[in-house]
């Protein structure tokens, strides 16, 4: 049988069980990553998932080279992923609410955001507004795009333009925080969502554990930055585990069918 | 090889091209190869060293650049409202937790008409730098930024920002207090608002914590001010794992406005006086005001719904990317 080690307490859990138990480890609770195609099969009605926007590919415009050209990052993060951007986005069901839905990936170049993340973010918008329907996304990501410059950073602008857009025509948006979920993300459409739900132990924060460390030069208590503390700080609304993540999210949808 | 040449190369492709090196000169020394030239290999590498040469000096240029952008000479927000404004009033605090000094918001006079101006304080010496927290905001600044936005978009002011910060504070009780989303709902708050929102970078835009105050009509540089999505010193810690990827990270980020002039990030460049603002502070904040009077000009016969749409537009089609 084969086994893997819990990232947390360490213990071997068994794969089978693993897998069974929503990659959650079974012994301390502790949330490891899940990859999109899971994560939609868990969330959605199965094969109510219509992708949209496939298409959409990032180019290296400023030839950003450090140690690596970008292009060459891009190859990479594609062939690891077998998705085309950091991020898929469609039209799905759950519990037959139809959603507009953004699923993140951190493996695509630690999730973050480039022009094509913020095109496809925006076009998720629209579809939203034009089918009147939610709109759900589950965060992951390091932060904007270092690779493609200024232009990352006015991806944060453009995210939260269509959100208010969305917000304004009174569709319901509703963000999933999970591990972790930093930087330009958070600073834009992660923290403008009506509701906000964290999955148990996911990093959310603006500036890194890193860069705090560095700046206060004090060590940092255990729980930065984690839900639990958000919660505690009143920036999120509810912190749920995965297992339950596809309830709480039907419920609300629900309610606000009203 | 004349290794001397070797010197103008940055550090960070040194070894790459020592690598290089060797490996041909190993080449060369195998008897199989022996009488077969190199001379392609050579040209490929020789072409490779004058690159990362015209690239060292171009890293250079910008690194002089973000030099200026941080001159303690420069004026400052506090200055171009001092020389630019009339019957200017601060408000301060965002009636949640606190104020921040690094933010300075209020309202004023200009021509006659009433505007509303925010933006960041570095402070000049050592000691105000401290007292403004070196222009990173907490989430208190954005909030009384947020405060004064919407009472000037409620009275129908214009809304002038001066945006000069190396970014957002990065401490625990920030993190605690909701950094991320007071950046977030300042830029949301920039999307709703009916007036002319004027944006003005005059020194640094560092990251969120300057698009926190950035969402502009017109979004302006001033000549040496540099805006980027991470600081330089920041991209180079991540990206090359070693502070001499510092210039060559400003160069590879294109932070300067004329790089953002080109990529329609922003809408203008306000030429500074010879040499940078810092030589001739007095006629580098009449030329803003200059321009502030003529942007207003320009928008202020604009609908507010039109502003509004325009604004969103604008940031909305920026980014470039393929459908294939």
């Amino acid at each position: 049988m084969e086994k893997v080690k819990c990232k947390n307490c360490n213990k071997d859990i068994e794969n089978e069980i693993f897998i069974l138990n929503l990659w959650v480890c079974p012994y301390c609770n502790h949330h490891h990553y899940i990859n999109p195609g899971d994560r939609l099969q868990i969330t959605a009605d199965s094969g109510s998932f219509t992708e949209l926007e496939k298409n959409i590919n990032s180019v290296d415009f400023l030839n950003f080279y450090d140690l690596k050209s970008y292009s060459t990052r891009l190859k990479e993060a594609k062939l690891k992923t077998s998705l085309n951007e950091a991020i898929i986005t469609g039209e799905a069901k759950i519990d037959g609410n139809d959603v507009a839905l953004g699923i993140m990936d951190f493996r695509f170049m630690g999730g973050s955001m480039g022009s094509a993340v913020g095109e496809k973010i925006k076009l998720l918008c629209d579809h939203c507004i034009e089918k009147e329907i939610p709109l759900i996304i589950f965060c992951t990501s390091g932060g904007a795009r270092m690779q493609e410059g200024i232009m990352s950073l006015m991806q944060m602008a453009k995210t939260v333009s269509g959100i208010n857009r969305v917000k304004e025509k009174k569709n319901l948006f509703i963000t999933v925080i999970t591990n972790p979920t930093s930087g330009g993300i958070s600073a834009s459409f992660a923290t403008i969502a009506d509701i906000i739900i964290a999955e148990p132990g996911a990093l959310f924060c603006f500036a890194g554990p890193r860069v705090v460390k560095q700046t206060i030069k004090k060590n940092l208590p255990p729980d930065f930055g984690t839900s639990e503390r958000n919660l505690k700080n009143g920036q999120v609304d509810m912190i749920t585990n995965r297992g339950d993540l596809r309830d709480t999210l039907a419920k609300l949808l629900r309610i606000f069918k009203g | 090889m004349d290794l001397k040449k070797l010197e103008e190369i940055p550090k960070s492709y040194l070894k790459e091209i020592l690598g290089s090196l060797s490996k041909l000169e190993k080449l060369k020394k195998v008897p199989f190869f022996t009488g077969i030239h190199f001379k392609d290999a050579e040209k490929d590498l020789a072409s490779k060293i004058e690159n990362y040469k015209r690239v060292e000096r171009d890293a250079i240029r910008v690194w002089n650049i973000v030099k200026l952008s941080r001159h303690e000479g420069r004026p400052q927000c506090i200055d171009y409202i001092n020389g630019i404004f009339e019957d200017f009033v601060k408000l301060s605090g965002d009636r949640l937790s606190g104020e921040d000094k690094s933010i300075i918001a209020g309202l004023g006079r200009l021509n006659g008409k009433s505007v509303a101006v925010i933006g960041h304080h570095k402070g000049k010496n050592i000691k105000e730098r401290i007292e403004h927290n070196f222009g990173m905001s907490i989430p208190q600044g954005y909030r009384t930024s947020q405060r004064v936005i919407r009472l000037a978009d409620r009275f129908g002011l214009p809304i002038i920002t001066f945006i000069d910060t190396p970014g957002a504070y990065p401490a625990l009780e920030a993190e605690d207090n909701g950094q991320a989303s007071a950046i977030a709902n300042s830029i949301l708050l920039m999307f709703k608002v009916k007036v002319p929102v004027i944006a003005i970078l005059i020194g640094e835009g560092g990251s969120g914590g300057a698009l926190a105050l950035a969402v502009g009509n017109e979004v302006a540089m001033l000549e040496n001010s540099t805006y980027s999505v991470i600081s330089p010193e920041g991209c180079a810690a991540i990206l090359w794992k070693n502070p001499s990827g510092i210039k060559l990270a400003a160069r590879e980020l294109k932070m300067t406005s004329r790089d953002l002039l080109r990529l329609r990030v922003i809408d203008r460049i306000i030429h500074e006086p010879i040499g940078g603002a810092q030589n001739a502070p007095k006629r580098m904040i009449k030329i803003v005001k200059k321009y502030i009077t003529v942007s207003l000009e320009r928008l202020i016969n604009i609908s507010g719904e039109d502003l509004k749409s325009k604004r969103a537009l604008k940031f909305e089609s920026m980014g470039f990317f393929t459908r294939e």
